[in-house]
């Protein structure tokens, strides 16, 4: 059986295994910058925090992804409950730092003259400084689901959902018919939905970007 | 909506910072007038931009009273003040994601105004600062020139009608071409607003140019002077405000009055259809050397002096007049035209039709008793 023959027959089953594959990952981005953009609105004016936040978001990621998972498999059992903890816990580093170098790249001037004009804190933060820094907090969001289009395959190792379970089914099958194809098509698949989601990305960020701040 | 002109009381005004052991502003009092433009004027770092943002309470005061129309401001909630305080700075800090439309409308917004009301006062506002509202509303700020940002910088300050305009070295970082232009902008726009305007410079220049009063600010906000810019320019307190005003005061001095101010002379004048004989005889008699000669409608032609009046016709004879100038015309323009002239500058009234001469010693005179008027 060819790759293609391979994809055909289990078609049906591949395309559930990448719906749910990008559902995850873009439902952690999205759960990620919520707390991202959060924790980088709390820190951002304070260069202490700053850091403080910046590297412990790095600590999370220098963690090899495997062992995080594999540790979190006691605590919070097998399936979705791991998968998502580490999925958003490595999307933040990217938003967060984004966030706060957005955020801080916002002319004084313009933050000022806001101010001065009237806007509260809420309304200086909400209609100025985050639509500001959006450009800079969204690649910070396009750069975590690029990563985590990886990372969640390694989920499959806790049950998780996602193409990943074919690429661990496939290689522990090794030499097994179709085992190689079979690791092979969730591979591609993951590449595939990368880039079908990065082009995605292009397309939120030109309808949500201001004209008066496009690049 | 127009509201009236109202005064603006700073009354022991003290500003300290945690941790500084001066106050960085320390106990300032003064009466703003109503519907005038005063110039906080001084040297960088003196606490001008310091106490003017302590009007709009965008820095709260450590201790003292700010009342603006009498109502003290430390009552309101800031961010109310704020939008009834219009506030335009350097560098216009116009909002790069919105519009011009869009910036201008900001404070009516916040105001709650009607769409169709506000989308009418923007209109207003961005023909009033002289810019198109056709060509400019859909613009982005970083599709205008520096000068433009700073108009729409100052139309967005206007938009809601405030009584009062907090103007932070509004015209620092443009070209002094542009700079002069909108200087002059604002003060037509003044002229027909009457709005209560402080207005933080370091350039003393500006703010003579500007200004209906002048508060000469040294360390801590300390006011060394605080009066008209003739008076200030006339008699500065002492020698720092003296340095600060700079050489050629009494040039500038030369720029706040007209040449309506003055006394005016009367030359001999004459047609080209009388005789020089006659002419000559009445130079004679008024122990004058040069006659002014007039066309039909009394507007000013040549210089004649009394030995070129030999001849049979005045035709031809004489030299043009150069640069003349007006009633309106400042004594530095009067001036111009004796330095170019060589001799008395010609005044016309708004027809072009001659009204009289300003001499030399006219403005010697002048500026002698103005010194002497503001001396005591």
């Amino acid at each position: 059986m060819t790759l293609w023959e391979f994809v055909g027959d289990r078609w049906s089953r591949l395309a559930i295994e990448a719906y749910q594959h990008a559902s995850v990952v873009i439902q952690c981005t999205l759960i990620a910058a919520v707390i991202g953009i959060l924790v980088g609105v709390a820190v951002y004016r304070s260069p202490l925090g700053s850091i403080v936040a910046t590297a412990l978001a790095s600590t999370i990621l220098t963690i090899p992804s495997f062992a995080l998972l594999g540790l979190l498999i006691p605590v919070l059992g097998l399936g979705v409950a791991p998968t998502v903890t580490v999925l958003v816990l490595y999307a933040l580093l990217p938003i967060v730092r984004n966030t706060i170098v957005g955020l801080g790249g916002v002319d004084a001037a313009v933050t000022d003259a806001a101010r001065g004009i009237g806007m509260n804190r809420v309304a200086v933060l909400t209609r100025v400084e985050l639509r500001l820094a959006w450009p800079a907090i969204l690649a910070g969001m396009r750069v975590s689901t690029q990563m985590l289009m990886g990372i969640a395959a390694i989920a499959a190792y806790a049950k998780g959902p996602g193409l990943g379970t074919e690429i661990f089914s496939g290689l522990n099958r090794a030499g097994a018919a179709n085992a190689t194809n079979q690791a092979l098509a969730g591979t591609i698949g993951v590449v595939v939905l990368a880039l079908v989601i990065d082009g995605l990305y292009l397309i939120i960020a030109r309808l949500t970007t201001s004209r008066g701040i496009r690049g | 909506m127009a509201e009236q002109s109202v005064a603006i009381e700073l009354d022991e005004v003290t500003k300290r910072y945690p941790g500084q052991r001066e106050p960085a502003v320390d106990g300032f009092t003064m009466s703003i007038n109503p519907g005038e433009i005063t110039i906080f004027v001084g040297p960088s770092g003196c606490g001008k931009t310091t106490t003017m943002r302590m009007i709009n309470r965008l820095i709260e005061p450590t201790s003292g009273r700010i009342t603006i129309g009498g109502e003290d401001t430390l009552s309101l909630n800031p961010d109310d003040l704020r939008r009834r305080v219009g506030y335009a700075i350097q560098q216009a800090g116009l909002f790069p994601h919105l519009t011009v439309a869009q910036n201008v409308g900001v404070v009516p917004g916040l105001l709650n105004w009607s769409k169709a009301k506000t989308t009418e006062r923007v209109d207003e506002m961005l023909a009033l600062v002289g810019l198109d509202p056709g060509e400019f509303a859909g613009r982005y700020p970083r599709q205008l020139s520096g000068g433009q940002q700073q108009r729409v910088g100052v139309a967005r300050a206007l938009a809601a009608d405030p009584p009062v305009l907090l103007m932070d070295e509004p015209f620092g970082a443009v070209d002094p071409i542009t700079r002069g232009n909108l200087q002059d902008e604002l003060m037509r726009l003044q002229a027909e607003l009457r709005k209560t305007i402080v207005f933080v410079t370091h350039d003393f220049n500006e703010a003579v140019k500007l200004g209906d009063r002048i508060a000469v600010l040294g360390d801590r906000s300390t006011i060394l002077q605080y009066d008209t810019p003739e008076a200030i320019l006339a008699n500065p307190a002492d020698d720092t405000v003296a340095g600060f005003v700079g050489a050629g005061a009494s040039l500038k001095q030369l720029t706040l009055m007209r040449v309506r101010d003055v006394e005016m002379a009367q030359a001999v004048t004459a047609t080209d259809d009388e005789s020089p004989a006659t002419v000559r005889q009445r130079l004679e008699a008024e122990g004058r050397r040069y006659a002014l000669i007039l066309d039909a409608r009394r507007r000013p032609l040549r210089w004649v002096h009394f030995r070129q009046l030999s001849g049979s016709s005045m035709a031809g004879i004489g030299r043009p007049v150069g640069d003349q100038v007006s009633i309106q015309s400042t004594l530095q323009d009067a001036l111009e035209a004796m330095l170019t002239e060589g001799g008395d500058a010609v005044v016309t009234g708004s027809r072009g039709e001659y009204v009289g001469t300003v001499q030399l010693d006219t403005v010697v005179t002048k500026i002698r008793e103005l010194r002497e008027e503001h001396a005591s």
